[in-house]
């Protein structure tokens, strides 16, 4: 076992998954449980559990720890070299193509059809983190309330996730004990 | 030189608040785009379609491509390349920092009290900023504007109306085509956009 078979073994999940987080799990699982033994299924859940409450991709998170645990840190940063690796070079090309090609009627066209298509695929996105998120009165306030500032004035993304995780800990933190 | 620092430190920010999954990041960018610049709103939307119909993790494929994006406005094609790497060990560092510390205390870190009551107001913060800038891009790609301020100019064209439509039944309420894949979304409308010239 190797830097090297950590990255090309992430690498393959990172060419094999379409669309990141839970949609990788099952490839997650048949690579690094089944086949190469490096983490208990157990383990794979408290990766998600985590990575879905720290900054960054949920895969780059599962990488790190996976790669750690095999190999140290170093392991770490080659899992998770591999795991962007195949993002990197797809989408140099694509973004080349399209840049190449960006003038020409029918590609402006497409890209037009496509940007509604965005539109309703953030929308379902939303809806369905929605459930998660706005559980009660305190989170309905705290949407509504990020979401206006956002819109009408422009305010700082950082600032927001900030404010919301001191709310949070305010109302949360010592409720329950 | 200070167009790759410029680009590892905004998605280094980025890569730090953006926390929940690839769309988390879409907030981010639509900030970098309005205060620097670099790209616009329709390429954010570009983007975003791109990094939704290609394999790899959503954060990760537009890291890439707007880091290539931004050089490429401003300094080619081959520097452009470089660009999109930088962009994306900038949004990767940070969380590598962060998961190789919080794995030495894996179990405390899962049961934290503390940890519980934050996230519960990130993720409202979240599902949010996540809303805010999908109404943006809802604004620039169907109406036509920049700003929400910019009202007056809306342009309505009713075949915009009629392919969200379309697509929002499909993927919510047909049960033979829910469980698509977003790329066949995708792909169908840049067929409709090309049959119905729909840049105009």
């Amino acid at each position: 076992m190797s830097y090297l078979d950590l990255f090309l073994t992430f690498a393959r999940i990172g060419v094999l998954t379409f669309g990141g987080g839970y949609a990788m799990l099952p490839i997650i699982q048949r690579e690094i449980v089944e086949k190469k033994g490096w983490v208990t299924e157990a383990e794979v859940m408290d990766y998600y559990a985590i990575g879905q409450c720290t900054p960054g991709v949920i895969a780059v998170n599962t990488a790190t720890f996976t790669g750690r645990k095999v190999k140290g840190n170093l392991g770490g940063i080659a899992a998770t070299a591999g795991v962007v690796f195949p993002s990197v070079v797809i989408i140099t090309f694509l973004a080349a193509l399209i840049h190449g090609f960006a003038d020409l009627r029918p590609v402006q066209d497409a890209l037009a059809g496509i940007r509604i298509c965005v539109c309703v695929l953030i929308f379902n996105a939303v809806l369905k983190m929605w459930k998660k998120a706005v559980v009660d009165k305190v989170t309905l306030i705290l949407y509504l309330a990020i979401l206006a500032a956002s819109v009408f004035f422009d305010a700082s993304p950082v600032l927001m996730v900030v404010i919301a995780g001191a709310v949070g800990l305010i109302v949360k933190g010592r409720k329950q004990s | 030189m200070m167009i790759y620092l410029q680009l590892f430190w905004e998605f280094f920010k980025t890569g730090l608040f953006a926390i929940g999954g690839g769309m988390a990041t879409v907030p981010f960018l639509q900030e970098i785009s309005v205060r620097t610049g670099w790209f616009s709103a329709a390429d954010l939307a570009d983007m975003i379609a791109v990094s939704e119909s290609t394999p790899g993790p959503i954060g990760i494929n537009m890291a890439t491509y707007v880091g290539y994006t931004t050089v490429h406005h401003h300094h080619g094609p081959v520097a452009a390349i470089l660009g999109g790497v930088v962009a994306t060990v900038g949004l990767v560092t940070p969380s590598v920092i962060i998961i190789l510390i919080i794995a030495k205390f894996l179990e405390k870190f899962r049961d934290n009290r503390y940890v519980n009551a934050a996230m519960y107001g990130l993720r409202a913060a979240s599902v949010a900023l996540i809303s805010a800038a999908g109404i943006s891009i809802v604004l620039i790609s169907v109406f036509r504007i920049s700003d929400i301020r910019a009202f007056r100019s809306v342009v309505i064209d009713y075949r915009c109306f009629v392919l969200a439509a379309v697509i929002l039944i499909l993927t919510r309420w047909v049960p033979q085509t829910r469980k698509i894949h977003p790329v066949v979304f995708i792909a169908l409308s840049a067929a409709a956009g090309i049959l119905f010239h729909m840049s105009v």
